[in-house]
């Protein structure tokens, strides 16, 4: 009785019993996942505001500090320009997203590799400002080591820079398996679930972008 | 920015027609969410190079704003969380305003924010 009730919602679900929510379990898993992670870059971003305004040496974010040991003048270090470049990259990459993940749903397949390449593209490309932004602060004299600024400021977008790493990682082996069998529009869930990731990692960016970068 | 509710982008337990979560959004917002989103960007960095408004008590609270709006616009269509189910909202927006409610009293507690009685 109960194989054959289960091979009922089968021939309907596809192999999935339903659930108690009558929601799918994988999102609900990553809606859960999302959740924790709030509290997870609360608790860096809350670090760095606590910080914020108390390292004693420079480089500092928004102004130049001379030291006085040695009369060597750090300009203030954050590029403005070159992080609104690689924001608006990101937020370009969750609008390739979203189309992917419509492509899918579509069963559109030559859409969904052009657009889940894309946006494996511009998170690789975000990733590259970061590596850029990160080396040149360290040729002008600021390390995780330096002062308060440095420690909060490169864990905090270094965590997320690893968040997006994670993410580029995940698209690409939607990719891949796009292109060796097709995603089907069955599996649009599993690209839900990645975009899902993907477009937190997003809001968590467009937060850092204004808490760190912006305001002085 | 309504949704084309002909478009039946909902799952179910399989990833499939639900009646518990609902249409998504179509290309036509998807397209103007992303306008808007680099539009707010490009003021929020235009707003950074005006020193008479850096200096002025409104910047930090316009800049908070314009990341609010952000933060809610991709949350609500990206995430599709306005047309997806209540447990989905409680499951984010629980834990974001605890941490929120975290970061505020932690700033408190350190002196970054005070209140005069």
């Amino acid at each position: 009785m109960a194989t054959a009730a289960l091979d009922t919602h089968d021939s309907h679900t596809g192999g999935h019993p339903p659930t108690s929510t009558g929601l799918n379990n994988t999102k609900v898993a990553i809606w859960a996942f999302i959740g924790s992670e709030c509290f997870f870059f609360a608790s860096l971003i809350a670090t760095y505001m606590i910080y914020r305004g108390r390292s004693l040496v420079g480089p500092f974010p928004h102004e130049a500090w001379t030291d006085p040991a040695t009369g060597h003048v750090f300009k203030a270090i954050l590029n403005i320009p070159i992080t609104s470049v690689s924001t608006f990259v990101l937020l370009m990459s969750s609008l390739a997203m979203v189309l992917a993940h419509s492509a899918v749903v579509r069963g559109d397949r030559k859409s969904s590799k052009i657009w889940l390449a894309s946006t494996a593209f511009l998170g690789a490309t975000f990733l590259g400002f970061q590596a850029y932004e990160f080396t040149s602060f360290v040729h002008e004299g600021l390390t995780i080591h330096t002062n308060l600024f440095g420690s909060s400021f490169f864990i905090l977008t270094g965590f997320h820079g690893a968040h997006v790493t994670a993410g580029v990682i995940w698209l690409l082996t939607l990719l891949f398996i796009d292109m060796k069998r097709g995603l089907t529009p069955d599996e649009a869930i599993n690209v839900d679930v990645c975009a899902l990731y993907w477009h937190f990692v997003d809001v968590v960016w467009i937060v850092i972008f204004t808490l760190v970068y912006l305001i002085k | 920015m309504a949704a084309d509710h002909s478009h039946p982008l909902t799952h179910d337990a399989a990833g499939n027609a639900s009646p518990h979560e609902h249409t998504h959004p179509d290309w036509g917002t998807y397209k103007w969410v992303a306008l808007i989103l680099g539009l707010i960007t490009a003021l929020e960095v235009w707003i950074y190079y005006i020193p008479s408004f850096t200096a002025t008590k409104l910047f930090v609270p316009v800049l908070l704003l314009l990341s609010a709006i952000k933060f809610t616009i991709v949350v609500m269509f990206y995430m599709h969380l306005k047309y997806d189910a209540k447990l989905f909202r409680a499951l984010f927006l629980g834990p974001l305003i605890l941490a929120s409610f975290i970061i505020v009293g932690l700033l408190f507690l350190f002196g970054h924010l005070k209140v005069s009685f």
